[in-house]
């Protein structure tokens, strides 16, 4: 089960291109061409990454304020998630969502969440109906760490367990929720230290190790489709930026040595050197997949500038199904 | 035609639309009758006392292709599950452009009139309406509990339920088989001419015991039932206003940006009715503070036959009927 050559390059490819998007999405929002609030998941790319490459299509995930990386990582389509950030109406909300709502049911990306904690309710209603319609499809969750305070934590943990439902809980441990220190927010500051709490098998992993991710997420996900239920997966992690930004990217609050330390630990130079050292990559091989996602992203940016804003005579379109 | 209780009606409903489509699950902490004998475990879901995820899983678990039932019994319990009803079912649809549906039906109990005291008397429907991506029944007769019941069972949107407690032990004519109402039709529950009242869910029962009582001193009262709040069908109680001139509008909940007052407004906002308006309108609510327990006090808050009839006289006096 380990990943042969062609898909250990995928994780890669995708790696880079979550990493470029989003610090492309930074420079677009600090120009102005986007709105709102965006929240950059540099740095934890082998999280989304290496779970998301133990899941087929119809497995469903829910994310976070900090999603684009788990709709690049879940298949989506990055022309019609830069339109999303520009607002116009081929972005997958037809620019109603915009980044922190940014969803892709095609693929089974059940949607960013703007509420720390609130996606993980609704992967565990994905679990049961998965569970309920019997296929081997399975729901993952990811969720910061901020999110374990949270009581939909500690109730979907519950229920998930108490039910046995096919559901992965993916903790993405970046050691702050927004400005605050985990330790300032929790007394047990290894979140996997719940699942025994609730019945479910634990596991801590190093969420800069996009391989190892994988592999504890396989067997979580192995768990989950055999009938055994819910696991905790934590990641520890640490995201490279500022928590959010709007129009400019605030300061810096974190201690520089604890920064440059994480930086030390690039999840993607880690994978770059392991592969290199295995022989399945060569430094052209490298340059020309970062030029192939530098035109890949330009693109997605001419795509989402050709499209037109949503006129507002549509403004009460998909209130209600039909 | 056979007569069962609102209660029943509810049952009835839910019992159909299972055997219906196996697709419809529900979950809750407890049900009434024995669904688990005929529906078994795997579509009739008793949960941990965790409203919050229930809420949310309803969703999850009909964006991909079932039709949850959530039961949150009293609407009490509901508050606990604010964050997936608030910023996740009402605007998960329109947020996400459409991209999937969400058929979900969260059932709950409402209302006063039975010595429950402030946090088990509550009628908060106008802060759902409020919402803006909800739709909402409030069903007043056992007809309705059970033909709306199905209707929002069957529609393609989250829907809330109100079940007026005070209701539960009404009996009515409820045809057997498939009866089902269409959300957003008002029923004129009672045709009259001088005044117009709308009533919601047990006020529907009041006001039409008091229009009866009224039309011995020869008084015409036209009684509306607007049976969903959202979609809200305005132009039947447009249509009566127009005709009669007044409207008295009575509700449990407390007036302050309540379903009476945004009934009040759609009427005053429509230039032709307005124009047609010969008094002021009324709005007939609970007095504005948390339900009281004691009786003398819980009777004091709530809206009675007496207070609906004196503002039908205020109506009547502000503009009499020309003899
Ligand atoms: C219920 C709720 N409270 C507060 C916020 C504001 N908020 C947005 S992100 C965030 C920090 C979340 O931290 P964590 O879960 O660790 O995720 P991270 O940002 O580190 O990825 C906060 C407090 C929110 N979105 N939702
Ligand atoms: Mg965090």
């Amino acid at each position: 089960m380990t990943p042969n050559r062609s898909e250990l390059i995928e994780m890669l490819r995708k790696m880079i291109l979550i990493r470029e998007f989003d610090e492309l999405a930074i420079r677009l929002r600090t120009e102005g061409k986007i709105y709102g609030a965006i929240h950059p998941y540099v740095g934890q790319e082998a999280i989304a990454v290496g779970v998301c490459a133990g899941l087929a299509s119809a497995d469903r995930i829910t994310s976070t304020h900090r999603g684009h990386g788990h709709c690049i990582a879940k298949g989506a389509d990055i022309r019609r998630m830069m339109a999303e950030l520009f607002g116009r109406v081929d972005g997958y909300c037809r620019g109603k969502g915009g980044s922190m709502h940014i969803a892709d049911f095609s693929v089974g990306m059940l949607g960013a969440n703007g509420i720390v904690g609130a996606g993980l309710p609704i992967a565990a209603g994905a679990a049961l109906a998965l569970q309920l319609d019997g296929k081997s499809n399975v729901a993952v969750c990811f969720f910061g760490d901020g999110a374990v305070a949270e009581g939909e934590f500690h109730e979907a943990l519950n229920i998930s367990s108490l039910w046995t439902l096919p559901l992965v809980f993916v903790c993405e441990n970046n050691q702050y929720g927004a400005n605050n220190p985990v330790a300032a927010q929790h007394r047990v500051t290894d979140v996997v230290a719940h699942a025994g709490g609730y019945g479910m098998v634990g596991q801590s992993v190093d969420g800069n190790d996009v391989l190892a991710v994988h592999r504890v997420a396989r067997e979580a996900l192995d768990r989950a489709r055999g009938g055994e239920g819910p696991s905790l997966v934590e990641c520890k992690t640490y995201r490279w930026h500022f928590h959010a930004m709007r129009q400019t990217p605030p300061p810096e609050t974190r201690p520089a040595d604890e920064i440059a330390e994480w930086k030390r630990r690039d999840p993607i130079a880690r994978l770059v050197s392991d592969l290199k050292a295995r022989g399945l990559l060569s430094e052209s091989d490298l340059e020309r997949m970062h030029r192939q996602v530098q035109t890949d992203l330009r693109e997605a940016v001419a795509f989402a500038e050709a499209s037109p804003f949503p006129d507002p005579k549509d403004i009460l379109a998909d209130m209600f199904a039909a | 035609m056979r007569e069962i209780s609102f209660a029943q009606a509810l049952d009835e409903a839910v019992a159909e639309e299972m055997r219906r489509d196996d697709r419809v699950i529900m979950l809750g902490t407890d049900f009434t009758g024995d669904p688990l004998k005929e529906f078994g475990p795997a579509r009739v879901r008793y949960t941990p006392i965790s409203e919050s995820v229930l809420t949310g899983m309803a969703l999850g678990a009909g964006a991909c292709g079932f039709r949850p039932i959530v039961n949150w019994r009293m609407v009490t319990f509901s508050f606990v599950a604010m964050d997936q009803i608030v910023n996740q079912a009402s605007k998960i649809r329109y947020m996400f452009g459409g991209q999937a549906d969400f058929p979900v039906t969260y059932r709950c109990t409402t209302g006063g009139g039975s010595g429950s005291a402030a946090q088990h008397s509550q009628s908060p429907y106008s802060m759902w309406m409020h919402l803006a991506g909800l739709k909402i029944i409030l069903p007043a007769t056992p007809a309705d509990a059970k033909g709306l019941l199905k209707s929002a069972i069957r529609d393609n949107n989250p829907v809330v339920s109100f079940e007026c407690s005070r209701l539960n032990a009404v009996v009515g004519a409820v045809p057997e088989g498939d009866h089902v109402v269409p959300l957003g039709v008002a029923r004129v529950a009672r045709a009259g001419t001088d005044v117009t009242v709308v009533g919601l869910a047990y006020y529907l029962q009041e006001a039409l015991k008091t229009a009866d009582e009224m039309a011995r001193d020869g008084i015409s009262v036209e009684v509306i039932d607007p049976r969903t709040l959202v979609p809200l069908d305005v132009e039947t109680i447009r249509a009566s206003v127009r005709k009669t001139g007044r409207l008295v509008v009575v509700d449990e909940a407390p007036p302050t940006c309540s379903a009476a007052s945004e009934i009040a407004a759609l009427i005053a906002e429509d230039a032709a009715t307005f124009g047609a308006l010969r008094a002021p309108i009324q709005r007939v609510c609970a007095v504005a503070v948390p339900v009281p327990y004691s009786p003398p006090l819980e009777n004091a808050a709530l809206p009675d036959r007496a207070r609906i009839a004196a503002a039908i006289r205020r109506v009547l006096d502000a503009a009499p009927v020309p003899a």
